[in-house]
C-alpha cells in the first residue's frame, strides 16, 4: 500500500507496539539546550540515572547568551544556566559546543549545518521548532522537559501515532516572495490550530522548487500552525545539501545512505487524514500586524476593521491586539513606522537569509532613529557571512553585526525591544510581550525586514528595491 | 509525580483563546534551573503593570477565586513555546485542572507529565461554564475515574481522555521507572539497527 514518509519513519523506529497503547518510539537525535534541559539533568542525578546514549545527544547554548561581548554575561541566573549545561555535559558525557565553539548556533541551524539531521531520523529537543529539521524528510518535534529526562534515560518516547496532514502548494512563487511569505500565508489562511494533532508534510511544485534553507525556513513555522512536525519528502536537492557535512557518512557509506533516504519519499497516491491546498499566485509579501502568528496579511493590504470579523470573539480578540500593537482599524500597512529591526532567529539566519537581506540593503542607509540588528544564527553562518564581505554590507548601512544566538527572538539576553516600540523582526512569533514587555512585533521575511529598515517603515519589498531581478 | 483523581473547587474563568505559553510564564522566568517556585509568575504580565501592581479586572486578581483549583480557558489553550515551566507555573500556582476546548500538542502532553489534568470539553459547554463562572463563583466537581465534570447544578459533562494517561495521572506514576520494563526490547532495537 501506498505509504507516506511520515508513516515509514514511524514504522521503523516502534520498539514497542501494542494495542491500547501509545507506541514505544526510538529516538535518532536529541538535541539540547541550556534552557529547558537543567530540570531534566536534576531529575537523572535524584534518581541516580544516566544518559544512556550520549553519543546520540548534542548539546549547544543559544537562547542566553550574550550577542555582543561573548564574555560579559550579566544576568547572574542567566550565567548559572549556562554554567549549568556545561556541568551536566561534562557529568554525563554529552557532546557540547560551548558559547567559544566553533559549531555554536542556535539548535536548529547548526543541527543540519553538521549534518547531524538526516533524513529517517526521529529528532527531539526541547524546544518547539525543532520542527525545523523536517525540511530533511526527519520526523523533528518539541518536547517538554519531562520528555528530554525520559529520553536522556531511555532514549525513547511514548507516542500515540498522530494523524497525517498534506499542505500542498502548487504552482510557483513569484520573484521577490519568500520562504517566509509561503508559510505566513499558510497560517493566516488557515489558522494557529490547523495542524493541532497532525504532523503535516509540505508538497507541491513551490515546494519542490524551494532550496533547503527556504524549506528550512517553511518547516520551521510549522508549529505556529499548531503541528508539532512538518516535513518535506528527501530529494537530490537534501543529498547534496548532506553531502560532506561533518557529522554524515562519507564516500560510499554515504551514497548507500543517500539511496535509503531517497526511498524515504512519500509514495505516488499515498494518502492523508487531512489535506489542504494554496496556490502560490495567492502569496505576496507578507507581514503580521496582530499578537499571534496567524494574525497578518500581504503587504499591499491594511490593519482590518473590527466590522470584518462576524463573530464577536474574534472582534475583541481583534480589538486587543490592535490595541496592543498600537494600530489603527484600516491602516495601511505601509504608512506604519517602525523603531527596531531584528534579522535573526532560527527561521531566517542563515547565510541565505543574510544574503537576501544584504540585497536590498547594499549602498543604501538605515533611517535615522531605526536601530537594526543583524544576528548570524551560528558561527559557521557569520563567519561564512563575513568571507563574503555581508557583514560590512550591513555595518557600513548602519546594522549592527553580532555574535550568534536567539538574541531578540525572545529576548532573554539584553537584546530587548523596549515597551511601546516597533520592530521588524525574521523571527516567528509576536506574542505580547515576547521581544521585550510591552513591545511590538511584526513577523516578515529578511528581504522585506531589511527594506523597513532602509524606510523606517514597511515596505513593498518588490516596489522599490527590486531584488530578484 | 502526584496521583490525581478527586477535585473540588471553585473554577477559574480566563475568557481568552490561544493563550500562548509565553504569557503562562514570561522568558524572563525561565532562567531558574528548579522546578518550583514558578508560581507567582503565572502569567505575570497580565496580573501586574511594570511598576508591580496588580491590574483591575484580571480574573487571577479577583480575590472571589482565590484557592482555585480548576482553571476554564477557551480553544487552542498552551499554544507556542515547548516550556513546560508552563504547566509548572500552572500547578505551583496551586491549578490541578484545565478545561479548555481544545489544547496546543505539546502542552497537553506536558500537563499529563506532571500531574495535571488537561480535560476538553466541547466548545458550548465551555461557554456554558465560562459563563456561569463569570456570573457568580461556580464550584465544580471533577473526577478523573468517572470522566466527568459536574456543576453546582447537577449537570454533568462527560470527557474522554486516552486510557494509558488516565492511568498514568490516576496511579502518578514514574514514567521512565515503566519504561526501564522494556530495556530488552530496547537494547534489541539497537543491535537490530547496528546490524543494518
Ligand atoms: S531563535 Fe527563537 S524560536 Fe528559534 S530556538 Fe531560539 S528562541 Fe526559539
Amino acid at each position: 500500500m501506498a505509504k507516506t514518509i511520515i508513516d515509514k519513519i514511524w514504522d521503523r523506529h516502534i520498539v514497542v507496539g501494542e494495542p491500547g497503547k501509545p507506541d514505544l518510539l526510538y529516538i535518532d537525535l536529541h538535541l539540547l539546550h541550556e534552557v529547558t534541559s537543567p530540570q531534566a539533568f536534576e531529575g537523572l542525578r535524584l534518581n541516580g540515572r544516566k544518559v544512556r546514549r550520549p553519543d546520540l545527544c548534542f548539546a549547544t547554548m543559544d537562547h542566553n547568551v550574550p550577542t555582543v561581548n561573548r564574555k560579559v554575561i550579566k544576568d547572574p541566573i542567566a550565567r548559572k544556566q549556562i554554567r549549568t549545561l556545561e556541568e551536566n555535559c561534562e557529568e554525563f558525557g554529552v557532546p557540547l559546543a560551548d558559547v567559544d565553539h566553533p559549531d555554536q548556533g542556535i539548535v536548529h541551524v547548526i543541527g543540519p549545518e553538521l549534518g547531524l539531521t538526516q533524513p529517517g531520523k526521529t529528532i527531539v529537543c526541547g524546544d518547539s521548532h525543532t520542527s525545523t529539521h523536517g525540511a530533511f524528510g526527519a520526523l523533528a518535534f518539541g518536547i517538554g522537559t519531562s520528555e528530554v529526562e525520559h529520553v536522556l534515560s531511555t532514549q525513547t518516547l511514548w507516542q500515540s501515532r498522530p494523524k497525517t496532514m498534506e499542505i500542498r502548494i502548487d504552482g510557483e512563487i513569484a520573484p521577490g516572495v519568500a520562504a517566509k511569505d509561503i508559510i505566513l500565508t499558510i497560517i493566516a489562511k488557515f489558522g494557529t490550530d490547523m495542524g493541532t494533532g497532525h504532523i503535516v508534510e509540505y508538497t507541491g511544485e513551490a515546494i519542490r522548487k524551494l532550496t533547503m534553507e527556504e524549506r528550512m525556513t517553511v518547516c520551521n513555522m510549522s508549529i505556529e500552525a499548531g503541528a508539532r512536525a512538518g516535513l518535506i519528502s528527501p530529494d537530490e536537492k537534501t543529498v547534496e545539501y548532506l553531502r560532506g557535512r561533518k557529522y554524515v557518512p562519507q564516500g560510499e557509506a554515504f551514497d548507500k545512505a543517500a539511496e535509503d533516504w531517497l526511498s524515504l519519499a512519500s509514495d505516488q497516491g499515498a494518502s492523508y487524514d487531512k489535506s489542504v491546498s494554496i496556490h502560490a499566485d495567492e502569496i505576496e509579501p507578507f507581514i503580521t500586524w496582530g499578537t499571534n502568528p496567524g494574525m497578518g496579511a500581504g503587504i499591499s493590504g491594511n490593519v482590518p476593521n473590527a466590522s470584518d470579523f462576524e463573530n464577536e470573539l474574534e472582534r475583541e480578540s481583534f480589538l486587543r491586539a490592535i490595541e496592543y500593537m498600537g494600530l489603527e482599524e484600516g491602516q495601511p500597512f505601509t504608512d506604519i513606522e517602525i523603531q527596531h529591526v531584528f534579522i535573526g532567529s532560527c527561521t531566517n539566519a542563515r547565510l541565505s537569509d543574510l544574503r537576501e537581506a544584504a540585497r536590498v540593503v547594499e549602498g543604501r542607509k538605515v533611517r535615522g532613529g531605526v536601530r537594526a540588528i543583524v544576528v548570524p544564527g551560528s558561527r559557521t553562518v557569520k563567519k561564512q557571512a563575513e568571507e563574503e564581505g555581508l557583514d560590512k554590507v550591513f555595518t557600513e548601512a548602519g546594522f549592527e553585526w553580532r555574535e550568534s544566538g536567539c538574541s531578540m527572538c525572545l529576548a532573554m539576553n539584553d537584546d530587548v525591544v523596549p515597551a511601546g516600540e516597533r520592530c521588524a523582526s525574521t523571527s516567528n512569533r509576536n506574542f505580547e510581550g515576547r521581544q521585550g514587555t510591552g513591545a511590538r512585533t511584526h513577523l516578515m521575511s529578511p528581504a522585506m525586514a531589511a527594506a523597513a529598515a532602509i524606510n523606517g517603515r514597511f515596505t513593498d519589498v518588490r516596489e522599490e528595491f527590486a531584488v530578484h531581478a | 509525580m502526584k496521583p490525581i483523581n478527586e477535585v473540588t473547587s471553585i473554577m477559574t474563568p480566563l475568557d481568552r483563546s490561544n493563550v500562548d505559553t509565553d504569557q503562562i510564564i514570561s522568558k524572563e522566568f525561565l532562567k531558574r534551573i528548579e522546578r518550583t517556585g514558578f508560581g507567582k509568575y503565572l502569567f505575570y504580565h497580565w496580573r501586574f503593570d511594570a511598576e508591580g501592581n496588580k491590574r483591575d479586572g484580571f480574573v487571577l486578581n479577583d480575590p472571589r477565586f482565590d484557592g482555585s483549583e480548576i482553571l476554564v480557558a477557551r480553544e487552542n489553550f498552551g499554544c507556542g513555546s515547548s516550556r513546560e515551566h508552563a504547566p509548572w507555573a500552572i500547578l505551583d500556582y496551586g491549578f490541578r485542572v484545565v478545561i479548555a476546548p481544545s489544547y496546543a500538542d505539546i502542552f497537553y502532553n506536558n500537563c499529563m507529565k506532571n500531574g495535571i489534568l488537561p480535560i476538553r470539553l466541547p466548545e458550548e459547554e465551555v461557554e456554558e461554564l465560562l459563563a456561569k463562572g463569570k456570573a457568580e463563583p461556580a464550584r465544580l466537581a471533577v473526577s478523573l475515574a468517572e470522566q466527568t465534570v459536574t456543576q453546582p447544578d447537577g449537570t454533568v459533562r462527560r470527557f474522554g481522555i486516552d486510557p494509558y494517561w488516565k492511568e498514568m495521572l490516576l496511579n502518578g506514576w514514574d514514567e521512565i521507572a515503566l519504561t526501564f520494563k522494556y530495556e530488552d526490547q530496547i537494547s534489541k532495537y539497537e543491535e537490530a539497527m547496528q546490524r543494518a
